[in-house]
């Protein structure tokens, strides 16, 4: 890693450690995001096996939908860091490509997301139901604000690039804006192993 | 992420994107991204809320003066203890702690600016607008007024817009302090000059690295909390309504769990400032320095571990309750080890009872005071009694007041020169220190006596014949008292401004690398990053011991003589180490760092920026939004989205 860090020229003249200090300071904001994520999972944790009045998440949602739409963010992930190797070659070209796959590969989760709230709201679950409710919404919708804001800087590299303002010395964007990415992706497959792949104790 | 730069574009820009240029004027400081200026503008603007949370705490204590007050309603006497809480932990000490380490972080690890400048300003700007949107509750309908805590489920069904309020204002300040503290961790990590390794820190900046931490980790938690809360007010969630399903212990759960760090956040800072002072004004280096870092790092940790003790009377049961009473016992003791070593640091010196060791042994005092009665807390059915009670009041009190205000003074007394240039007066200042210390133990020593006598918290007024009438009215002159305190403050800063003695470069003849730069430092702070070879290095550089284990000057007048220290020659070593001389910045040579800048250009410091202050203004009118229409909502977040879009696309500098 440390190697091909240093393939990518910084205009940072010197820093105590050799990091740059944009990298320190995004694995320093992702450090708080885990906590962020983790007080919200803790919170669904604890309130998914309440009995409640109304529909739950476990009454209405399709896992094999949703495994899908899990497998392209997973994806996401892979075009990602074939970004990230295309701006470290200085090819320009895939690094367009990947970053437009990519930040395409989240469009489709996040519209994936709009239709299973949706029918969720239709099927009579909105986020004042009940407390599994509640819990379901916010966690899954954090995440996916999360995952929209990652489309936005992948969208704002794509035309910093098209303009010409993203030569490969400032590859470290790119590397940047992938870090965000991979994090996001990983706290997604925390998030549906807890919201959809394990059971709910039974109330009581 | 907001930290992406591009190369500067050739083109010619329109005038709204053009960048500012100003280095004087009110304009300058609106767009300054120098890390002194920064600092001084969270100093000025966290006094002014002192003044007001003063002001607030004088109504209370009016108020409480006498049986059955007449002075505030009840509904006023919520919102304004609600707000006095706020005010002095949200706007007061947590962004007079970020005042000390703007100004001086980068002076005491030898680095000319901040690892972010414009996040630095952004920062700035975000506290600001967090602090008036805060206040704005008093002007549409109701400030907070469900306590600091903001305890559900009273919080969610209390009826006026207070608590929305609390919760949007409370998160605009976490983003500003979570952005900061980011910032300071990378500033320490990576900026520090050659040899100054971690184990040669400062004693503050390593405080500051702790503080830091702790503010990463424990603002997202208090986030989450505050979310729900607001999701539960203004979207019916049921987060916190057991009618829903939902369990109010939830919302205790995770305010303690950032708030027990977020007493660490409040009092570290002055711990450091004091472990600043006491060794100057003893002059003897610091008891035990590897001690008092670590024991600030087992702090940090255990200050984890500790957040149920505020929730003992919840019933969580026997085993929660014994478990968290061991680790509050616990954590006293890394405590205990600093007071320790503040003391022997203080024993056998050559101690100057200057203002700023006055504060400081205040500090000493008084947080002992406090820290006993936090022991007593810890015992589980000592607790029962004094939950909720005026002895609670008493307690946080003398820590924070006593302990992280006093500190703070400390720290103010100390640092004035170096920041402003001029020395404050030492009679004025001891004025200030005697009214102080008085008034606060004559405020809040009666405390403890009205808590073991019964007197509930956040009571708006009690019958006569309770036996606490005296107590009262004593802590309401105590509290006048202070104010006066205050005001002499005041008075010392504008004698300060007008008399006051144009400050040297190294008025206490102190031993950290802030001092070795003119008074007030030059924007780019060093001529040259300075080369360090030891802990308080520039004390080694002034001072040799000789085989007495007596100091001798380094140079005959070398520092005894302020003025000289202007000088290239003055701190020269005596080994004749050729280097040595220059290279600290001084007055003298403000040209000749150019090996440090880019090239010919000579040092290059970040240009100003619109950026942090408009996508800063974005987040106040998003939380309106969400308060009172959408279309405001979205016309926030475009602003946010604008500022974004114009910092990610100008350089750095330029």
């Amino acid at each position: 890693m440390a190697a091909e860090v240093r393939s990518v020229a910084h205009e940072e003249v010197h820093t105590s450690t050799g990091l740059s200090n944009a990298k320190l300071g995004m694995w320093a904001f992702l450090a708080s995001e885990c906590l962020l994520f983790g007080a919200l999972i803790s919170t669904f944790l604890l309130y998914r096996g309440r009995e409640v009045s109304g529909v739950t998440p476990q009454q209405v949602y399709d896992i094999p939908y949703t495994s899908v739409s899990s497998f392209v963010l997973l994806m996401s992930s892979l075009t990602m860091a074939l970004s990230v190797a295309a701006i470290r070659r200085g090819d320009h070209y895939q690094t367009r490509v990947w970053l437009m796959t990519t930040a395409l590969l989240g469009m489709v989760f996040i519209g994936g997301q709009v239709y299973e709230f949706t029918r969720f709201v239709q099927e009579g679950m909105t986020i004042k139901t009940n407390v599994v409710a509640s819990s379901f919404f916010t966690l899954t919708g954090f995440h996916g604000a999360h995952v929209t804001g990652g489309i936005l800087m992948l969208l704002s590299l794509f035309a910093m690039s098209l303009d010409g303002r993203l030569p490969t010395e400032r590859g470290e964007a790119v590397e940047l804006v992938g870090l965000y990415w991979h994090f996001v992706d990983i706290v997604w497959i925390v998030i549906f192993t807890v919201v959809y792949l394990i059971p709910a104790p039974t109330p009581g | 992420m907001a930290t992406v730069v591009v190369e500067p574009t050739v083109a010619e820009r329109p005038w709204f994107l053009r960048r500012p240029r100003a280095t004087t004027g009110w304009v300058s400081w609106l767009t300054t991204v120098d890390h002194k200026r920064i600092g001084v503008l969270y100093g000025v603007t966290s006094f002014a809320f002192f003044l007001i949370g003063g002001l607030e705490a004088l109504l209370i204590r009016l108020q409480l003066a006498r049986p059955n007050g007449r002075v505030l309603s009840a509904e006023a006497y919520n919102q304004v203890f609600t707000m006095h809480g706020l005010t002095m932990i949200f706007l007061v000490v947590m962004p007079l702690s970020a005042a000390f380490f703007n100004f001086l972080v980068p002076i005491m690890i030898g680095a000319r600016d901040v690892a972010f400048p414009r996040l630095n300003a952004f920062s700035y700007w975000v506290f600001l607008a967090g602090g008036l949107f805060l206040y704005s509750g008093f002007l549409l309908g109701g400030a907070p007024d469900g306590g600091w805590f903001g305890y559900a489920p009273l919080s969610v069904r209390l009826p006026g817009p207070g608590m929305t309020f609390y919760a949007l204002g409370l998160l605009i300040l976490g983003i500003s302090s979570t952005v900061s503290a980011i910032n300071f961790a990378v500033t320490i990590i990576n900026l520090r000059a050659p040899g100054m390794s971690l184990m040669r820190m400062p004693v503050f900046v390593w405080m500051t690295f702790v503080v830091s931490f702790l503010l990463v980790f424990a603002l997202p938690v208090l986030a989450v909390g505050l979310v729900e809360l607001f999701f539960d007010r203004r979207f019916g969630t049921h987060f916190y309504n057991p009618a829903g399903g939902g369990d109010p212990i939830l919302w205790q759960h995770l305010f303690w769990l950032f708030g027990h760090p977020e007493v660490y956040i409040l009092i570290l800072p002055a711990m450091g400032i004091v472990s600043e002072v006491l060794p100057v004004f003893s002059r003897k280096p610091l008891f035990g320095y590897p001690v008092v870092v670590f024991s600030g790092i087992a702090i940090g940790f255990m200050g984890w571990g500790v957040w149920a003790h505020h929730m003992f009377a919840v019933g969580l049961g026997p085993v929660a309750n014994s478990a968290f009473a061991l680790s509050t016992m616990f954590i006293a003791v890394p405590t205990g080890v600093k007071i320790f070593n503040w003391l022997a640091t203080l024993w056998g010196g050559d101690i100057r009872f200057r203002t700023p060791l006055l504060f400081a042994l205040g500090f000493i005092a008084q947080f002992i005071v406090g820290g006993l009665s936090g022991v007593t807390h810890a015992i589980v059915p000592s607790d029962y009694q004094q939950t909720d009670t005026y002895y609670i009041v008493a307690h946080f009190h003398y820590v924070l007041f006593g302990g992280a205000i006093f500190g703070l003074f400390a720290g103010i007394y100390y640092w004035w020169p170096k920041v402003f240039g001029r020395m404050l007066s030492e009679t004025i200042g001891k004025w200030h220190f005697w009214l102080m210390v008085v008034g606060f133990n004559l405020t809040f020593g009666p405390h403890h006596v009205l808590g073991l006598q019964g007197m509930p918290r956040r009571i708006y007024r009690y019958a006569p014949n309770m036996g606490w009438d005296l107590w009262n009215f004593l802590s309401t002159v105590g509290a006048f008292l202070i104010a006066l305190s205050v005001l002499v403050f005041l008075a010392n800063v504008v004698w300060s401004w007008r008399r006051g003695r144009t400050a040297d470069p190294d008025p206490w003849d102190a031993r950290t690398l802030e001092w070795s730069i003119p008074s007030p430092p030059p924007p780019h702070n060093f001529d040259r990053i300075p080369v360090v070879r030891a802990l308080d290095d520039f004390w080694h550089r002034k001072y040799a011991e000789d085989r007495e284990g007596r100091l001798t000057p380094v140079v005959a007048g070398g520092a005894q003589a302020p003025e000289a220290s202007a000088g290239p020659g003055a701190h020269e070593r005596s080994e004749g180490d050729e280097q040595a001389s220059s290279e600290y910045g001084s007055s003298g040579h403000a040209s000749t760092g150019a090996e440090h800048g880019s090239g010919r250009h000579g040092i290059h410091m970040p240009s100003p920026s619109y950026w942090p202050l408009v996508t800063a203004l974005g987040l106040p009118v998003l939380c309106y939004g969400l308060i009172y229409s959408a279309a405001l909502a979205a016309t926030g977040g475009l602003i946010l989205l604008a500022g974004l879009y114009g910092w990610v696309t100008e350089p750095v500098a330029e």
